[in-house]
């Protein structure tokens, strides 16, 4: 019993790493409908940047609570500026360009970036200094620490926060009629190419917030991080139904879950034939059913068909 | 239309001006064997993932291949009567199978004298055709997988135990030495950590233990609470991890986070600076294993190591078995008295040589004769060697 | 829209001046692998060689996405289901693995391996279209780059409980193609001249190419491909119009998936290797790029678009080293980090320079040259 109830900790825990990038990475979606390969890369970014900073902070002698804050600032901003030149160099000339050109952008940007960080952070794996007590806490027999429930904390409060940002204020207003259309919202007096970068530095920021929580949970950094992540987090947007705030953390939640009941309990359900090695084929299987039956994701809106 | 046709252009000039560049490179890359000064040049072609997800242990190579070459240029090596000079040729294979065997056939181009490579064993396996088709001797110093050398090429070497070799006596530290019972298995899906944990089992069950679980992972992952939980469950009093010091290292931590109070145990992908640094004050205790003997026990491997960490930083792994790849490679030719690698082929198969990570032979097919395995600790934040074993007992399996 | 789509295709006329260019060309090419082997060295036919299985698999890309409009990311599963097919009826593996049924050896000449790779690679791409059929865009594109990683995972996995793949370690000793009794594995003399290994099979995949062509062209311009491209530009209109789009999407995968199929037996005959990692996740993004960058939906178009990205790493690899040296002095920054960046930022600026790709098709020229705007096709469509 205290095993499944750490499975289940275990896949909360590893599904709000994945809602934390998810979110950003559906932001996006949400308004532009582009598929930002870019954005595990800026997530990986944002982790460096962190480290970077941090490690000098301390270095310098500045107390870890003053160092943790700044750093945090500093990574967010730097990620905000890169997202801000990603929209501008790789997506903006593209907006009515055939659909698959920014696709193909954005791979480029992912292997741009990737490799300018293997230039500036090495090739090594990288430490990441321990941010806060890692005191387990013991809840029935299962074990959780303070860091992975900030992590789940801070995934519901950042979710909660966009939704106030995109359904209550004016540039949430102006963010709901770009996605709604964009030459309409023009005509009506929105500044388009501004709400989109507001957007993509939005998501840029979130992506150093998730960076740095993917790798104070995980006590490493490097420079290949990002590509994992983004496909994760790709497919826990899709699942949930991309371009849906709430879907992101939904998809982001169940896909934890799923991998780590898959992983625990595969090998026991199929008799021993299939074990953990499939636990992304299960991952995926479930992704397809529920694609089959749900062709927009669980929380996507049923469009209708484009006539 | 003007700017349509001027981007066109564009388009359609850059790739005729890439092309004559390159054929440019390539003009320029040396034809002969033999400089002006009357040196006799030798080209030592190297090859690992230099960019990609290992990119950190292919520079390392890289590293200790071009060390070799630097001191064998510094102490004025004559082969055949005449002064050698050695050039590196160090080419990025990316980890994957095509691209080694483009970069194969690219070194045997560039008219190498012999290859230390590839990193990976699916890399070399395939890479090992071509060397084998064009005579070139290749020395692995790092691919443990056992069918790279099981493929019958007279070029195959390798200076590094292969999965039988360490597998065996992982296991049986594990079963005799450790007195383990119950062990649970992890492995990463790689030819490597397959190929060393299956090996590893083979040999513990052999040696009366039990194998309580049998979990996986992937080379990408970094969550490994689930299958440590899983793992968990089934009590086991050691745990054993196929895979590198990216995986162990964090595994290792997870280990600690969960409670799961079991001795752990991995090879020599484990056995890096990388993993004591990620798994932090958790690595404690932790087993790994090396082949061949501390580099500190050997007669030139304390000055290696001091050379080398002062030149590129620490050592991550196999840059001491590279440094001693090319100078094996090298005293074959001195030995041969030719650098034609049809000459000093027959020399390097039947050489004897001291390096600073074992004494090298080759059995028939290549591989590392009676390699001994160095089991290590991690007690006080550092690698400590406990005990050399295996000399005399690989030749089984 | 219309579906009269023939008339985008004025009819060749195939005048003298233009039958003399085709036949330069055509001894050009068979020239080629000498030309290389002469200038550049016997690495660069190896290239040359593996460009043209990328020309094959972005042709069958092609069908899928070019012209079925269908976004498929997890194509290089075909591939690896064809390597597998050739692997496995081509080396000792199933022998070892099952001695007492194949207790000699599986050993099946070429010609029969290839079409069977092609069939159940074909029967792999319906596999993967029927749960797909309802799905559009990005939601398509998540589900096929999951079957990519399904088959991958399958693949490495499958050495356990029974061995059927060998698993990580992948199938060696693949025998290599020979056609007619003649091995393509050994230099081979054909009137006094020596072709080796690497020229021979330079020419089978030339062949193959040309075959490739052909069929892409003559589907391209039959009743399916126009269906197709119906489907592609508006499937409610396609579908009023009586074209069967469950089918026609089917068939779309399942021609794809042969090509797929096709190209990865003689990959595995080639490379007298297989291993899972040949298949990852980036080789079916790389093919995709192919498709895109060079001009989906145009047979000139993913041709370039193969040749230029499957040569441009080691053209970059060339050019890296030298470059710096002449322009510093001596090499600054770190050669395989450097090569890697330009040949993510030329994809970048090739794109923004030709955003429909390098030679778009006569369809997508005609909309993004006319009057009208571009909307329909913009990726910011407001569908959200």
């Amino acid at each position: 019993m205290d095993i499944l109830l750490q499975q289940i900790i275990n896949g909360l825990v590893q599904g709000s790493v994945y809602a934390l990038v998810a979110l950003g990475y559906t932001m996006v979606y949400g308004i532009l409908g582009l598929i930002n390969f870019a954005h595990g890369e800026v997530v990986m970014i944002g982790a460096m940047l962190a480290l970077s900073s941090l490690t000098a902070l301390l270095g310098w002698g500045v107390p870890l609570l003053l160092a943790l804050p700044v750093s945090v600032v500093l990574a967010m901003l730097g990620c905000m500026v890169l997202g801000y030149g990603i929209e501008r160099i790789a997506y903006r000339p593209l907006r009515h360009a055939p659909r698959l050109a920014p696709l193909i952008t954005a791979i480029g940007v992912s292997i741009v970036l990737q490799n300018l960080a293997m230039m500036i952070w090495g090739r090594e794996y990288h430490a990441f200094p321990q941010l806060i007590a890692n005191t387990p806490h013991n809840i029935g027999g299962a074990i959780i620490n303070n860091i992975q429930i900030i992590i789940f904390v801070l995934a519901l409060t950042i979710m909660a926060g966009l939704m106030a940002i995109v359904h209550r204020t004016r540039l949430g207003r102006a963010m709901r009629a770009v996605a709604e259309d964009q030459h309409a919202a023009q005509l009506m007096g929105v500044d388009i190419n501004r709400v989109i970068s507001i957007t993509f530095m939005l998501g840029s920021g979130l992506a150093a917030i998730a960076g740095i929580m993917v790798s104070a949970n995980y006590g490493l950094a490097y420079y290949y991080m990002g590509f994992i992540l983004g496909l994760k987090a790709f497919t826990a947007a899709v699942l949930g139904g991309i371009g849906n705030l709430r879907g992101a953390m939904l998809g982001g939640l169940l896909l934890g879950l799923i991998e780590s009941l898959g992983a625990g309990y595969i090998g026991d359900l199929t008799g021993g034939f299939f074990g953990s090695n499939y636990q992304d084929v299960f991952a995926f299987f479930v992704l397809i059913a529920v694609l089959v039956f749900r062709p927009s994701g669980l929380l996507g809106e049923r469009l209708a068909e484009r006539a | 239309m003007s700017q349509h046709s001027m981007r066109s252009l564009l388009s359609f000039t850059i790739v005729p001006v890439l092309l004559s560049v390159a054929l440019y490179g390539c003009e320029k890359s040396p034809t002969t064997g033999q400089d002006t000064s009357g040196d006799l040049v030798v080209r030592i072609g190297a090859s690992a993932p230099l960019t990609g997800p290992q990119a950190h242990l292919g520079k390392d190579n890289e590293n200790g291949t071009r060390m070799a070459i630097d001191d064998a240029n510094a102490k004025g090596i004559m082969i055949g009567g005449r002064k050698a000079h050695f050039e590196l040729i160090s080419e990025d294979d990316q980890a994957d199978p095509k691209t080694a065997t483009i970069v194969a056939q690219k070194l045997v181009d560039d008219k190498v004298n012999g290859v230390i490579g590839h990193l990976n064993s699916g890399t070399t396996i395939p890479a090992a055709k071509i060397y084998s088709d064009n005579g070139i001797p290749q020395i692995s110093p790092s691919a443990t997988a056992v069918a790279y050398t099981a493929q019958g090429f007279k070029t195959a070497f390798r200076v590094m135990a292969n999965d039988a070799q360490q597998g065996h006596v992982l296991g049986e530290y594990a079963a005799k030495n450790l007195g383990a019972k119950r062990i649970a298995v992890i492995d990463d899906r790689t030819a490597y950590g397959q190929g060393l944990a299956d090996q590893f089992i083979k040999s513990a069950e052999a040696n009366g233990a039990k194998i309580v679980a049998h979990e996986y992972t992937t080379d990408k992952a970094m969550d490994f609470t689930a299958v440590l939980t899983a793992v968990k469950g089934k009590k086991p009093d050691l745990l054993f991890y196929g895979g590198m010091d990216a995986q162990s290292g964090p595994m290792m931590k997870q280990v600690k986070a969960l409670a799961l109070k079991t001795k752990f145990m991995t090879g020599d992908g484990g056995y890096t600076p990388e993993f004591i640094k990620l798994a932090g004050a958790a690595a404690e205790g932790a087993y790994a294993s090396l082949p061949g003997v501390p580099l500190d026990k050997m007669p030139g491997g304390k000055a290696f190591a001091d050379r080398f960490i002062a030149k590129y930083g620490p050592i991550q792994l196999y840059a001491p078995y590279c440094y001693d790849a090319v100078n094996v490679m090298i005293a074959a030719m001195q030995k041969a008295g030719s650098a034609d690698p049809a000459k000093y082929l027959p020399a390097l198969a039947d050489i004897t040589y001291d390096g600073v990570t074992a004494k090298i032979q080759f059995d028939q097919k290549g591989d590392l004769k009676g390699g001994a395995i160095t089991l290590y600790q991690v007690q006080h934040g550092k690698w400590v060697p406990l005990e050399t074993l295996g000399a005399a007992k690989t030749a089984s399996n | 829209m219309s579906l009269k789509i023939p008339k985008c295709f004025p009819k060749m006329k195939p005048n003298s001046k233009s039958k003399l260019l085709l036949i330069a060309f055509g001894i050009a090419l068979l020239l080629l692998p000498f030309i290389t082997d002469a200038l550049l060295g016997r690495g660069w036919v190896r290239i040359v060689d593996f460009a043209m299985l990328y020309i094959m698999l972005a042709l069958g890309l092609n069908i899928v996405v070019g012209y079925a409009g269908l976004l498929d990311l997890g194509y290089i599963a075909f591939f690896a289901v064809g390597a597998y097919c050739y692997a496995l009826t081509n080396s000792p593996h199933l022998a070892q693995a099952f001695p007492v049924v194949f207790h000699l050896g599986v050993h099946l000449p070429f010609w029969i391996v290839l079409p069977m790779a092609a069939l159940i690679a074909g029967g792999f791409g319906v596999l993967l279209g029927a749960p797909t059929l309802r799905l559009r865009g990005d939601y398509l594109a998540i589900v096929t780059l999951g079957f990519g990683e399904i088959i991958r995972i399958f693949l490495n996995n499958l050495d356990a409980p029974i061995n059927l793949t060998n698993g990580p370690q992948g199938i060696s000793f693949i025998d290599p193609i020979s056609v007619m009794g003649v091995s393509l594995n050994k230099t081979q003399h054909f009137l006094g001249i020596a072709f080796p290994s690497v020229h021979l099979y330079f020419y089978l995949f030339l062949a193959f190419t040309a075959l490739v062509i052909f069929v892409s062209q003559r589907l391209e311009r039959s009743r399916i491909g126009r269906a197709w491209m119906a489907i592609r530009e508006d499937e409610v209109a396609a579908s009023a119009m009586g074209i069967n789009t469950r089918n026609l999407k089917l068939l779309a995968f399942a021609m794809g998936a042969m090509f797929g199929g096709a190209s990865g037996a003689l990959f595995a005959g080639f490379q007298g290797f297989v291993s899972p990692e040949s298949f990852s996740l980036t080789e079916s993004i790389m093919v995709l790029c192919m498709v895109v960058l060079g001009g989906m939906g145009n047979i000139a178009g993913v041709v370039l678009g193969g040749v230029l990205l499957a040569l441009l790493p080691e053209v970059l690899r060339n050019i890296v080293v030298p470059l710096q040296q002449s322009l510093f002095g001596r090499t600054l920054i770190d050669p395989n980090s450097l090569r890697m960046l330009l040949f993510g930022s030329a994809l970048i600026v090739m794109m923004l320079y030709r955003p429909a790709g390098l030679l778009p098709s006569r369809v997508r020229r005609r909309e993004l040259g006319g009057d009208e705007p571009a909307a329909e096709e913009s990726v910011y469509d407001a569908t959200h």
